[in-house]
């Protein structure tokens, strides 16, 4: 390596520089105003417009993501995204009145909204765009300063990233820090005021324990085997659309909300598999190795570790529909299994790829206990009629968030916290969610000099104790008495 | 002391009651609350005397910080309970219908509660309160420093709550290590920061969310108050927010004072006054103040007067007694900044006030040090009010006043940087202790075919004009009536 190659190199150092420079930037208080934070949001808009069709491209290079799904996953809901934010913004920063109790009185109270500071947020490769701005739209609308650090695993976008947002925002406050390993940890050594992850639960370890050295707060959101449980009695055309949109149309099964493994009744599976063969064929057409429509798998590595997955002993007999590869081109074909051993390598990891196990229970109320045997998922679907089922997984299941009769959508409703619990992750975002998310808000008690309960204050006597009691416990005459002093 | 054994005996049967569904009903957790308020009110003379005990509080004292706040506590979620339980609906944009969305809390599975020694009673069962009415299952670590509160804990909630869903596990520094190594849904922690970095680092191994509530060195702000009632008001505040407040020993009393050069001499007078009145001009009598926790923090505290430029600061006070534990409301006034007491949150009865050019400098000041759980101004003008509320950061911050922040229902309890983050009280504590899934229900009935491969530039506009919900665009194109 030359000097020149050395001195570009973002070690240790640089992230301590980085962290200091933005620190004084933050201290100047620029990034507080709402002028400030409405321009950011306003030029992340146009930037997203100026160059959109670069924004397809970096993901058509780095992902062979359809234009379709680009657009609808990542440009619009990001554009949706800041659209809200500077919509509800001023709300958002107003302060929230709330009441007092009388043993306050009397006083006024509210909790208000600041930001944090220097927040981190590390992005993930599978929508690239959207787990980059979506986090950075929260913590700029909040009155943060951001270092952004996308994934080195989609380097089109990341570099794009980089480019786009250097000359669109206020680098003063808004930087992104390109690189792999070494340079995320060089900036996991820094103290941050919050740090924001998406991406799995190992790593996601490994960013809280470094969290903790400076007890810095952390959302993570990972990922997990999102269970959709097929019941009988359903509109099954409908639901299969809905399953193959969720999966195969949702970046190829590599997206932390995807329907990971199937749940269904022996008697209901053999017409869940035919809709999905049927439906499958009309999306992707006969030769779905052909079709522009799917993204690829992303590199060589998860393409050997899907290749692992399907060709476990025990498990490549159970394909009951797809299985081609072309490992040149990174591609997998859609590819159902049906009944695979409950201890087989693609039902102990998340599969983040367009393998579907199918899993068959006698009845379908058993699906509940398979999944509660599990960690919990970032979310869980079902597709029933039955009102009481319905009921039931709800009350029984936990995951992030569930989908009734439908998958993947409730990460567009920007009034739903979107976020896991357990092994999935802690902490929510989306909507004013993203905005709390990179808040501290802030209790302010307002009191006047008048009134106060001299039982409050020592030397401390039985008479105290009585009055205290009285107002503590709210009995009204009790207060008055101990208010004025009788 | 519990063996490794009868942990994990506790642990699975703390996971087993989870399990069986219990904890969620409604019902359960009101007679948890409930027991919870039997228990203070039949055990209170064992209560107050475990904390006179432990900390030489009176009976006043406990009861308006500890079991008076309890109380509160418990009646305001027991009627808020219902609420807290029921599905919230998610606001959806009316073209979005028959879907709907809506946000349901629901316990996070078996939590741990890792209590502190200065409102030993308090500080355990007030995250208690929070983690039933939640639907958890429930461990507490109570502090070994304070050993009748343990004991009280231990002997008294077996008896009162549901065995096999609450446990008090008692021990020192290695219980709490064993704790740690095991899996929890949630830790709740009020303590140190250095502690609290070992806990967080515990937690990264299992990805279990918590709530750090640590210290700092809360300011406190005194203006210049012009009317003598208001101020002698102030002054009864600020002293009872220092020494009457487990003799300084809590993570919201003052730490230190910021006050003009003009005003310092005015100050001192004042605060004198009110200490003698408030404890007597022989406060090693008084009844009225708490004493130091034990010999550790008392030499602790003796050692912050060492320095003979620090013990030449003090003007009042200053005296203590290693045999009872006792350090006599000492002011200090200008002590160097770079002098312990000024870097290290004090947590005791020594209150150093620092004198300023001008008020206006207080901000600045404050904002070089940590941010604390607490800020505190006493001042009539309110620009600088609105300068120290948005130019400072703490975990709360209050007006002419201090400490009672901590008993109002509907303001969050936490803090902010070095002070820690998550935050309890009221509804707060009901979903510290919960996880919000969000649910998404749809009908079977409407679909947006061109939500569906294969696509085309069609399914694009009409995809387009759906993101934002403009229906009437959709409709047209679809009638062939609007083109890109």
């Amino acid at each position: 390596m030359d000097e020149a190659e050395k001195k570009k190199m973002f070690d240790v150092d640089s992230a301590a520089l980085l962290v200091k420079e933005l620190r004084a930037n933050f201290g100047s208080g620029k990034t507080k105003s709402y002028g400030w934070r409405v321009s950011q949001m306003k030029n992340i808009i146009k930037m997203i417009e100026d160059h959109e069709n670069d924004f397809v491209e970096a993901l058509r290079s780095d992902l062979s993501k359809p234009e379709l799904e680009s657009f609808v996953f990542e440009i619009a809901m990001l554009k949706a995204s800041c659209k809200l934010a500077l919509k509800e913004l001023k709300s958002w920063m107003k302060p929230e009145r709330v009441k007092t109790s009388l043993a306050a009185f009397p006083s006024s109270a509210e909790i208000m909204s600041e930001p944090l500071g220097v927040v981190l947020v590390i992005s993930a490769w599978n929508y690239p765009l959207l787990l980059s701005l979506d986090p950075v739209l929260g913590a700029i609308a909040a009155g943060n300063a951001v270092v952004l650090k996308p994934s080195e695993i989609a380097p089109a976008t990341s570099s794009l990233l980089k480019k786009l947002l250097g000359e669109y925002l206020d680098s003063s406050a808004i930087r992104v820090v390109e690189g792999a390993v070494p340079e995320t940890s060089a900036l996991l050594e820094q103290k941050w005021d919050k740090i924001f992850y998406t991406g799995n639960g190992r790593v996601g370890r490994i960013v809280m324990a470094a969290a903790a050295k400076h007890l810095t707060p952390v959302l993570l959101e990972l990922g997990g085997k999102c269970p959709v449980v097929v019941d009988s009695g359903i509109n099954l055309k409908v639901a299969t659309r809905r399953i193959i949109a969720g999966k195969w149309g949702c970046n190829n099964g590599q997206a932390c909300i995807s329907p990971d493994y199937i749940i269904t009744t022996k008697e209901y599976a053999p017409k869940l598999v035919d809709s999905l063969k049927t439906e499958l064929e009309s999306f992707y057409g006969k030769d779905p190795l052909e079709t522009k429509d799917l993204s690829r798998i992303v590199n060589a590595s998860h393409f050997a570790r899907l290749s692992k997955l399907l060709d476990e002993d025990k498990v490549s007999d159970k394909i009951v529909h797809g299985g081609q590869r072309d490992k040149a081109q990174l591609k997998i074909g859609p590819t159902i299994l049906l009944d695979v051993p409950h201890d087989s390598l693609i039902m102990n990891e998340e599969i983040f790829g367009p393998l579907l196990p199918i899993l068959t229970v006698d009845k379908v109320e058993e699906s509940f206990e398979f999944i509660n045997s599990r960690t919990k998922a970032l979310a869980a679907y079902i597709f029933t009629n039955n009102r009481k089922l319905k009921e039931e997984f709800v009350r029984a299941v936990s995951a992030g968030g569930l989908v009734i009769n439908d998958t993947t959508l409730h990460l567009a409703v920007p009034t739903l916290p979107f976020g896991g619990v357990g092994e999935s992750g802690l902490g929510s975002y989306h909507g004013k969610f993203s905005f709390d998310a990179f808040s501290h808000k802030k209790a302010v008690l307002y009191r006047t000099f008048a009134g106060d309960a001299p039982a409050r204050y020592p030397p401390y006597t039985q008479g105290n104790l009585k009055l205290l009691k009285a107002l503590m416990e709210g009995s009204v005459f009790g207060i008055i008495r101990a208010l004025f002093g009788w | 002391m519990e063996s490794p054994k009868s942990l994990e005996k506790d642990l699975k049967e703390l996971r087993e009651s989870f399990r069986c569904g219990k904890t969620k009903e409604a019902a359960w957790r009101m007679r948890q609350l409930k027991g919870l308020s039997t228990l203070l009110k039949e055990k209170e003379e064992g209560i107050f005397d475990a904390l006179r005990r432990d900390m030489g509080k009176h009976k006043a004292e406990a009861y308006r910080d500890e079991i008076g706040t309890l109380i509160k506590s418990i009646n305001y979620a027991l009627a808020n309970l219902k609420g807290w339980m029921s599905a919230k609906k998610a606001p959806l944009p009316l073209g979005a219908f028959p879907t709907t969305a809506e946000v349901v809390s629901e316990p996070l599975g078996v939590v741990l509660i890792i209590s502190t020694w200065n409102f030993p009673i308090g500080l355990s069962l007030e995250p208690l309160i929070g983690a039933l009415a939640a639907g958890n299952t429930v461990v507490i670590k109570p502090s070994e420093l304070t050993p009748t509160c343990s004991s009280l804990l231990a002997n008294t909630i077996p008896i009162y709550l549901d065995n096999s869903a609450v446990k008090i596990i008692e021990g020192d520094a290695s219980v709490g290590e064993q704790l740690l190594r095991h899996k929890w849904d949630k830790i709740l922690f009020t303590g140190s920061a250095r502690v609290g970095r070992m806990v967080m680092l515990a937690a990264a191994e299992h990805l279990t969310p918590v709530t750090l509530e640590l210290g700092g060195k809360c300011p406190a702000v005194v203006d210049c108050i012009p009317n003598s009632r208001d101020r002698t008001m102030a002054m009864k505040r600020i002293v009872v927010g220092k020494y009457g407040t487990c003799a300084g020993q809590a993570c919201i009393a003052i730490d230190y004072i910021l006050v003009e050069k003009k005003n310092a001499a005015a100050l001192v007078e004042a605060l004198t006054f009110r200490i003698k009145s408030m404890f007597g001009d022989n406060p090693r009598a008084s009844n009225s103040l708490a004493r130091i926790v034990n010999r550790h923090h008392f030499l602790r505290l003796k050692n912050l007067l060492v320095d003979p430029k620090v013990q030449a600061c003090v003007v009042y006070g200053g005296s203590m007694d290693e045999n009872t534990l006792f350090v006599e409301p000492t002011i200090l006034l200008d002590p160097p900044h770079d002098a312990d007491i000024m870097t290290e949150e004090i947590f005791g009865p020594l209150l150093p006030i620092i004198t300023l050019n001008s008020i206006e400098e207080s901000i600045e000041f404050i904002n070089l040090k940590p941010k604390a759980p607490a800020a505190y101004i006493f001042t009539k003008n309110e620009s600088l009010m609105k300068r120290m509320i948005s130019e400072t950061s703490s975990g709360s911050l209050a007006i002419n006043d201090c400490i009672t922040q901590f008993a109002a229902d509907t303001l969050p309890f936490g803090g902010v940087g070095e002070s820690g983050f998550g935050r309890y009280h009221g509804k707060f504590s009901f979903h510290t202790f919960s996880h919000e899934k969000g649910i998404l229900r749809r009908s079977f009935l409407t679909e947006f075919w061109f939500r569906f491969p294969p696509w085309n530039n069609n399914k694009l506009l009409l995809l387009r004009a759906a993101y934002i919900f403009d229906y009437i665009a959709i409709v047209l194109i679809v009638l062939g009536l609007k083109k890109s």
